[in-house]
């Protein structure tokens, strides 16, 4: 019997319980704001629940594990970010025809306002490209409850059904009803089924019209799950997807307004749905965040049940196009279309917030990046060029070291394209351990096999420290904390064809500067491998390094340490002056003309 | 209609303890049988980049307060308590830490960092009710600077919908047993310094 209990839970964490509920076998991801915390809160569970839950090296490798555990009759869940589903689109499309064994849950979640992210893709596009439903929940307790309803969906309509939270959904905390974990079902191992489970063209085409046929069905019965619902109160209307759809719901409370409201959770949406809705109203707004894919098809059902209704959304301009959206601007948006009054904000004006120092997320206090960053200038010049890729060291745009941010993997490959498109410069690609092995890899072996000289930097801090320090198989342990061979990196780089690997302490300033310049000389692809421990790490583990200390007697005042951009270094005026956060790198010290640096008694 | 009991908007940088704050009041409402949202800052603004957290106590809707909405604003640091200025609603009621923590930009020259009562007149513009406190101070006073959130959460306590008791329940539960002591001296000292 389940028992249902309220709990305080992180919208990740109640994706999680429902995938737990769901009596899941196996649950695989790659780590990505927002999506991350799914994976971490269920590791540690892995072994008690008897459910095998690990950090995929990529995307593409996670949906691919989630995908044979499904086909064994297991159900199996997979997290990522948006753009991690990129990565993983080439499975995730062709799995739609193939369709699915256990029931299998996509997490993809989206992040509108770019908050931890480079772009703003929004999920629900890739849900209709490859046609399968598509859950957009609102708050915690409808992630948790879309999740587990996700898994039997899946089975009743033999596809993959994607849950697209976004930020304000996976990382806000609410009061949830979950229920106890189910046991894992066990699962009846592979069968062989050709005709679908292997992509041949003569498979392919039938599983095609397989796929469409199946639409209208999926249609009727979203439409029983009560995520698209409606209340009818008057002629001006609102309809809202996921959030959206929440704040709407807020501002009509609020504004204690007659607005009619159809909140949409589930696509495809039965048309139906949104055309009786139309057919009794004569003005609505549209409010979603991302793209106008719900507007878009509201629009067209408009055409077909009520030409005559207004629509207001993104496409008048009426919502953002881009950002996210905040309760505020939907209050005022709906105020406005029934003649109440906004309310407005009490704004600061931009001379009273101009007073207030800008305070970007910074590489932090003894972090090694920042030195290796400091030993690669010194060694290639700022005149080289340093593609640079998707991590906590993106961070060090500051220090003239990061020319591009593309995607994962992106700083080898791009960089070998600046090479061959006519670039003689110095070149030296930067990308972290965990961002190497997610899809570094095949860039550094075209890079061998088709002769790009340059220079390839992996800032190895043993970590994915960006999205909250997962392991990698670099790392020596797995998800759930068992302990797994750590891969040598230079070994790595070496038999996929870099002519010379070294690797260097970027605490030891000295030897990484003469490192880069021995890889910036050498006629071939070199690679560096700058290592050293992340710093969150350290402090984890209890390593402490003695403070260091300003001697205000030999201090010059000559600020190159202030420009090495620490966050532990300040500068009084006169003299430069080392303060609480300082973790005792020592890579000041080396910089230091005068020797001024030393270590705190 | 109002749609939530209390707001509370709690601002600061990445590693002041942002989080703890809105996990002990989320607990305490728990307990106390009220509904609770709250949205954090996660990720890449959380490597000392400026954060905000959103509570609301009594609410049933999303976890995003409105600007203007704001029935309290506690900032873990000055400069911040400005930044998020225009989530305070005029009748709310501003906690501030005095204690700056310089952003990189002013350690290297790049920017300056305004003196105290440069922050706070905008501030008391806004909001008749400006309280500040060195609360890294005080926490200093209860054993550890790091327990300036609990202090924070100590001066907020009498402006939350929720008794004291079940934020001292909440708080027992989150806290390490081993700092259990120094943060309710903490929170104490947080209580007293609004009486």
């Amino acid at each position: 019997m389940v028992i249902i209990l309220r709990e305080y839970l992180l919208g990740n964490v109640a994706i999680a319980r429902g995938i737990l509920e769901a009596g899941a076998g196996v649950v695989s991801g790659y780590p990505g704001t927002p999506s991350s915390e799914i994976v971490e809160h269920l590791a540690p569970l892995a072994k008690e629940h008897g459910i095998h839950v690990e950090w995929s090296v990529n995307e593409k490798v996670a949906m691919e594990v989630a995908i044979g555990a499904s086909w064994t009759g297991c159900r199996a869940a997979v997290t990522m970010k948006h753009v991690g589903l990129n990565v993983a689109a080439d499975p995730f499309m062709t799995l739609a025809y193939l369709g699915i064994g256990g029931g299998m849950v996509l997490i993809s979640a989206d992040d509108p306002f770019c908050h931890s992210s480079q772009n703003e893709q929004d999920s629900r596009r890739y849900a209709a490209f490859a046609r399968v439903p598509c859950l957009d929940p609102a708050d915690p307790q409808e992630a948790r409850d879309m999740t587990l309803r996700g898994f039997s969906l899946s089975e009743e309509f033999g596809l993959p059904v994607m849950l697209r939270p976004t930020t304000r959904v996976s990382h806000a905390r609410a009061t949830v009803d979950v229920g106890t974990p189910r046991e894992r079902k066990a699962s009846p191992g592979f069968e062989k089924n050709p005709p679908h489970r292997v992509a041949l063209p003569v498979h392919a085409r039938p599983l095609h019209a397989e796929l469409l046929d199946k639409q209208a069905g999926i249609e009727e019965a979203l439409a029983k799950e009560g995520w698209n619902r409606s209340q009818m109160r008057g002629e001006v209307g609102v309809i809202g997807s996921g959030i959206g759809g929440l704040y709407a719901e807020e501002a009509i409370a609020e504004l204690e307004a007659d607005v009619s409201l159809l909140r949409i959770g589930a696509y495809p949406i039965l048309r139906d749905t949104v055309g009786d809705f139309l057919e009794e109203v004569d003005r609505i707004l549209v409010v979603e965040e991302m793209d106008p894919v719900l507007e878009e098809f509201v629009e067209m059902v408009a055409k077909e049940r009520n030409p005559g209704v207004e629509i207001l959304g993104k496409r008048s301009g009426t919502i953002p196009a881009v950002g996210e959206l905040d309760p505020l601007t939907v209050r005022n948006t709906i105020a406005r279309m029934i003649g109440l009054p906004e309310r407005t904000a009490p704004r600061m004006s931009t001379e009273v917030l101009s007073i207030l120092p800008p305070r970007p997320p910074a590489l932090c206090p003894g972090c090694s990046h920042r030195a290796a960053y400091y030993a690669m200038r010194k060694a290639f010049g700022r005149d080289a060029v340093f593609p640079n890729d998707i991590g906590c060291y993106t961070m060090g745009v500051g220090m003239g070291t990061v020319d591009t941010c593309l995607c994962m993997g992106a700083s080898i490959t791009v960089g070998t394209g600046i090479r061959f498109g006519g670039e003689e410069r110095g070149i030296c690609a930067v990308l972290g351990d965990s961002t190497f092995l997610h899809s570094g890899l095949t860039g550094l072996l075209n890079a061998a096999y088709n002769g790009a000289r340059m220079t390839v930097a992996i800032l190895d801090n043993s970590t994915t420290a960006m999205t909250g320090h997962q392991p990698h198989p670099g790392s020596g342990e797995t998800a759930a904390g068992e302990e797994s061979p750590a891969i040598s990196l230079p070994e790595i780089c070496r038999s996929l064809g870099a002519g010379l690997v070294e690797t260097a302490d970027p605490y030891d300033l000295v030897s990484m500067i003469e490192t880069f310049e021995r890889a910036r000389d050498y006629p071939g692809l070199s690679v560096v491998v700058a290592r050293r421990s992340c710093v969150i790490s350290d402090i984890r583990t209890g390593i402490r390094r003695p403070r260091l200390r300003v001697d205000g007697e030999k201090c010059g005042g000559c600020k190159l340490c202030v420009s090495f951009g620490c966050p532990a270094i300040e500068f009084d005026g006169k003299v430069a002056t080392i303060n609480a956060l300082c973790s005792g790198c020592g890579v000041c010290a080396d910089i230091c003309p005068q020797h001024a640096m030393e270590v705190a008694r | 209609m109002r749609t939530s009991d209390c707001d509370v908007v709690v601002v600061g940088v990445g590693g002041q303890g942002v989080i703890l704050i809105s996990e002990i009041i989320g607990r305490a409402a728990m307990l106390a049988g009220l509904s609770v949202r709250g949205v954090e800052t996660h990720g890449m603004a959380q490597r000392g980049g400026s954060v905000i957290n959103h509570i609301r106590v009594g609410c049933s809707y999303s976890a995003m307060i409105s600007p203007g909405g704001g029935d309290v604003l506690v900032a873990m640091e000055p400069a911040e308590a400005l930044r998020y200025a225009s989530y305070l609603s005029p009748a709310g009621v501003a906690l501030v830490n005095t204690r700056p923590l310089l952003p990189v930009t002013v350690t290297t020259g790049q920017a300056s960092y305004p003196s105290i009562e440069e922050i706070l007149a905008p501030l008391r513009e806004a909001s008749s009710r400006v309280y500040p406190m060195d609360a890294t101070g005080l926490a200093g006073k209860a054993g550890s600077p790091q327990a300036a959130n609990v202090v924070m959460l100590g001066a907020l306590a009498r402006h939350l919908p929720i008794g004291e008791g079940r934020l001292q329940e909440a708080l027992s539960e989150i806290v390490p047993a081993r700092f259990l002591e120094v943060n309710r001296k903490a929170f104490e000292l947080g209580k007293i310094e609004v009486e």
